[in-house]
């Protein structure tokens, strides 16, 4: 046997230096060429800036690729300037709501926000008098409330769609995916006429609870059935082999396995809900005064409370909507990252 | 052995009967009834509004859909003296509105999609799938504040560009000459809301695209364009068509984004740029606070035909993903 | 997948090597560089890598002109990323690296600056599943080489006619060049996609395992249209089946993957790999003694 000295793998298609030098000439040759065009233009403003760059960079990329490769290579040229430009334009949003959210929410913020509430502030009054106990307890309240209730019927839709898998199947996964479309303020009304008016006939935390319940089960069901969905067919079988009743098998075996994911598919239902507002409106009251009790009076809730705010219009009152808008895009942020976490390993082993 | 005439006797098939044990059947009985749930949940919605909203709909008849007068005359002892109630032009805005959301919003979802599978490396295709599923997360309200306060200003700006060069095209026209808070920026920002959503749809089913025909694109010499344009997009058309429908549907839905960056009015407008635009959910919260019982029904009523609207679109979206599902092409 | 290698490999084990040999020597010899077609195409310490993963290891081998070479070997032995590597298929797959050259006409196919777009239309490939595009008709099939790459051809009927000629397919689909790829059966759609690799004029033509998801008809089909093809072009055939091997090829290389990466062990006309190979793992391989 003679020995080979190998050699060390390389990727010769990937750009080359000269290629990324290039690349960067030219995105710096259209930056400056922005400037200098809107400079002696009466073209003005960020979206000339944003369309001439995207111009110009497409059309030197395209018109090398052009007399480089032929019209295919620019063509393709073109279009990747163009996919980029999507996913720019797609992102861009978001960066610009949590920069604005941030730099403007944490003018709002106060050492009392979280042990106050808003029954002795007026919206005119300074930033330091009152606060949102009020706020994130009703929304823990609902939250909780819409938890207890819409878990178990969500995991039940899944366990019936994976589960049983009966001849209503099909229909069930339709109303599953229709009730997910069904508008916020609908399921709002839909508690108004059907518990609030004929039933309780007051503001109560439990008719917030109970709008956001029909809003949360379809999240947790599909989520929940994707995940019972990875559970592999063996397992069900092993158990069954094993002498266990479906019933056994279910409790001691798929959900078991299936925990983390299902933690996932109920975060995921909690983030869906937190900052869902219409229906709030129309069920709660929205009090400024924190109300242990959640079936009966008008209880406050975060997105109840950046509305009022908002809507009162003074600078004091829409910083503090800004402040709660920190407060509830941290706690979704959170919500989402814990759900992402647990779900990278959704069976467990 | 002996040997008689073969008689070939085809034995009955037996029946396989499982009797389940009565824990399953409990099992059983309680995990559809859960499943049932939906159907339920959904069966009500419409009875409820419906029965709530019975009386105005008798009243108005088919004219709640077609005029566009919203009014309520009530005497001093809060008897309802004269009303009017008329959908035509919040319905008008609905779909205005969700127009232009799902035509900005279509466009650039399917570039993002096409970038995120074809064209990002592989960190920075996980970076921008985790953004964007948060960014469907984020709720509503955080959408339309920032749209009223940060947005509407360039929208608007955006809007009299668009009205100065194409004020030609006869649904960009724009007269009289007022900008704010049209449908326009309501389509804006709805088109935010729903290019997460409808990325995500068309991720999946982009990346569902069969790789044996990506590579047969590939090695007859074709260019990434090109071969997205030969495999990819004919197998994701119909896919991309019900992601879009999804995102109409919660377009249509929507309330406190559009009630933020809306002007309201009840009159039919179908100029996308005049700042006059209507939407049935942004009508309920506006006119819920001081509203009379009888106007309440009203109101219940229109929330029957936002919910059957929102499910007529989202049947057929799911029919459309579902089909794309299943055929594998 | 891999049970049909095996099975496949199984019924190997009846054949003797001298019944393989005669099958080498039946056909018409072809001496190489007969046609002036270029000078070919040639290897050079081709390394292959998937991530850490080193998989083929120093490949050189020349491929003349006008003729037709089979690699055969075990699965996993290397041969199909080889071929992979020759007209850059290699690199769609994540975490894949290479080294050495690949000359066409003397030139590196992977020299900075390289259009791949236009290797790819010299070196054409036929993969193991047929794989029309669905969303296309018969004709347009054919001519979706020319579409992809933005070819324009004054006499696009002709060459619809001349490309399924040449595959084995004209008389069985020239009335009904409308109807969709996938309506024609499986050996079908697999000449189908030669005559689509045809219609670009590549001088070299690649074919990964093409017979091995066919029925014995269309399998020798497809092997008549391999000889017959191999006179204008240079043909490059993966395959398990040795008798397919000593069927259609002029040279044959043996791969082999000794639990390190896949090495080339052996090169030579057909009828001496089958009759007198040199190297003792060729002769158990071809004899059937182990894969």
């Amino acid at each position: 046997m003679t020995t080979i000295s190998t050699p060390t793998p390389t990727r010769p298609w990937l750009p080359s230096t000269k290629d990324k030098l290039r690349d960067l000439f030219f995105f710096l040759l259209s930056i400056v060429a922005t400037y200098v065009i809107v400079a002696i233009t009466p073209m003005k403003g960020k979206l000339a800036y944003f369309i001439l760059f995207f111009l110009l960079y497409m059309s030197l990329t395209a018109g090398l690729q052009y007399f480089a490769r032929g019209s295919a290579a620019a063509k393709d040229a073109f279009v990747s300037s163009l996919v980029a430009v999507g996913a720019v334009l797609t992102v861009m949003p978001i960066a610009s709501i949590i920069g604005t959210v941030v730099s403007k929410g944490y003018k709002g913020l106060h050492l009392g926000i979280l042990t106050t509430d808003m029954s002795l502030a007026a919206p005119t009054d300074p930033i330091a008098n009152g606060g949102l106990l009020h706020a994130i307890t009703g929304t823990l309240t609902l939250v909780v409330l819409a938890l207890i209730m819409s878990v178990p019927i969500g995991i039940l839709t899944a366990l019936y769609l994976t589960e049983i898998q009966g001849s209503l199947s099909r229909p069930i996964q339709f109303l599953v995916q229709a009730m997910s479309g069904v508008p916020s303020i609908v399921a709002g009304l839909f508690i108004l006429s059907a518990v609030l008016y004929p039933i309780t006939k007051g503001y109560s935390g439990l008719m917030g609870a109970l709008a956001l319940t029909i809003l949360m089960i379809p999240t947790v069901a599909r989520t929940s059935q994707e995940v019972l969905k990875l559970i592999p067919d063996d397992l069900r079988e092993a158990g069954v082999a094993l002498g266990g009743t479906q019933w056994r098998t279910v409790a001691m075996i798929v959900l078991p396995a299936a925990r983390s994911g299902l933690i996932t598919a109920v975060i995921l239902g909690i983030a869906r809900i937190a900052g869902e507002t219409a229906p709030l409106l129309l069920l709660t009251g929205g009090g400024d005064t924190v109300n242990p009790n959640a079936f009966n009076g008008s209880i406050g809730s975060l997105p109840y409370y950046i509305w009022k705010s908002f809507n009162a219009g003074s600078p004091e009152a829409i910083t503090r909507a800004w402040a709660g808008l920190l407060v509830l895009m941290i706690i979704v942020l959170v919500l989402f990252t814990l759900a992402r976490l647990l779900g990278t390993r959704k069976v467990a082993r | 052995m002996t040997t008689s005439a073969p008689v070939r006797v085809v034995p009955a098939p037996r029946e396989l009967t499982t009797q389940p044990r009565f824990s399953d059947k409990v099992f059983r009985t309680v995990v559809t009834i859960g499943g049932l749930s939906s159907l339920l949940i959904l069966g009500l919605i419409a009875i409820f509004l419906a029965y709530r909203g019975y009386e105005v709909l008798r009243q108005e008849g088919f004219k709640f859909l077609t005029s566009s007068d919203w009014s309520i005359s009530v005497d001093d002892a809060g008897n309802v003296v004269d009303s009017t109630f008329g959908l035509a032009a919040m319905l008008v805005g609905t779909i205005l509105c969700s127009i232009v959301a799902v035509a900005i919003a279509l466009p650039i979802s399917v570039f993002s999609a096409l970038f995120l599978n074809f064209y990002a490396p592989g960190w920075l295709k996980k970076i921008l799938i985790a953004v964007i599923d948060m960014m469907a997360a984020f709720p509503s309200i955080l959408f339309g504040i920032w749209g009223f306060l940060v947005l509407m200003p360039s929208v608007e700006y955006w809007a009299k560009l668009l009205n100065n060069y194409f004020g030609f095209l006869p649904f960009l026209k724009l007269e009289p000459y007022v900008v704010t808070r049209s449908p326009f920026v309501a389509g804006v920002v709805l088109a935010i809301m729903i290019i997460p959503i409808v990325t995500s749809v068309a991720r999946e089913i982009f990346s569902q695209a069969p790789l044996d025909r990506i590579q047969a694109a590939y090695a007859l010499g074709a260019t990434r364009w090109a071969m997205i344009k030969a495999v990819v997009i004919p197998h994701g058309k119909s896919g991309v068509i019900g992601g879009a429908m999804l995102g109409l549907g919660r377009a249509m839905g929507e309330t406190v984004a559009v009630y933020s960056v809306l002007n309201i009015v009840f009159q039919v407008n179908w100029q996308v740029l005049l700042g006059a635009g209507g939407n049935v959910a942004s009508l309920i919260i506006l006119k819920f606070g001081e509203a009379s019982p009888y106007e309440i029904k009203a109101l219940m009523a229109a929330g029957l035909v936002l919910f059957l609207l929102t499910l007529v679109v989202n049947a057929i979206a799911d029919l459309i993903v579902r089909g794309t599902g299943k055929s594998g092409r | 997948m891999n049970e049909s290698h095996e099975s496949e490999n199984k019924k190997m084990e009846t054949t003797t090597p001298s019944s393989l040999a005669d099958v080498a020597n039946a056909k018409v010899q072809k001496a190489p560089g007969t046609r002036a077609m270029g000078t070919g195409l040639e290897t050079r310490g081709i390394h292959a890598w998937f991530g850490k993963n080193h998989v083929l290891s120093d490949v050189n081998l020349d491929f003349a002109a006008g003729t037709v070479t089979a690699l055969i070997g075990p699965s996993g032995c290397g041969k199909s990323t080889f071929i992979r590597t020759i007209n850059r298929m290699h690199e769609f797959i994540p975490g894949a690296a290479m080294a050495g050259e690949v000359l066409l006409d003397g030139k590196d196919v992977y020299a900075p600056g390289t259009d791949v777009t236009k290797i790819r239309l010299q070196i054409g490939m036929v993969f193991q599943k047929p794989n029309p595009f669905p969303s296309m008709t018969i004709g347009e099939n054919v001519l979706s080489g020319l579409k992809l790459s933005q070819q324009k051809v004054s006499n696009k009927d002709e060459l619809l006619e001349e490309c399924l000629v040449r595959a084995g397919l004209w008389n069985e689909v020239k009335d009904r060049l409308g109807a969709h790829g996938g309506s024609l059966s499986g050996g079908q759609q697999q000449r189908l996609c030669i005559a689509r690799a045809l219609a670009v004029r590549p001088q070299v033509l690649l074919m990964d395992e093409p017979c091995s998801a066919l029925d014995p008809g269309s399998t020798l089909r497809i092997e008549e249209t391999i000889r017959e093809l191999s006179d204008t072009m240079t043909i490059i055939i993966v395959t398990h089946n040795m008798q397919q091997a000593a069927r259609v090829s002029d040279y044959t290389g043996f791969f082999l993957s000794e639990g390190g990466p896949g090495q080339m062990i052996e090169a030579a006309p057909t009828s001496e790999i089958f009759s007198r190979p040199r190297d003792t793992r060729t002769e158990n391989y071809v004899t059937g003694r182990f894969g």
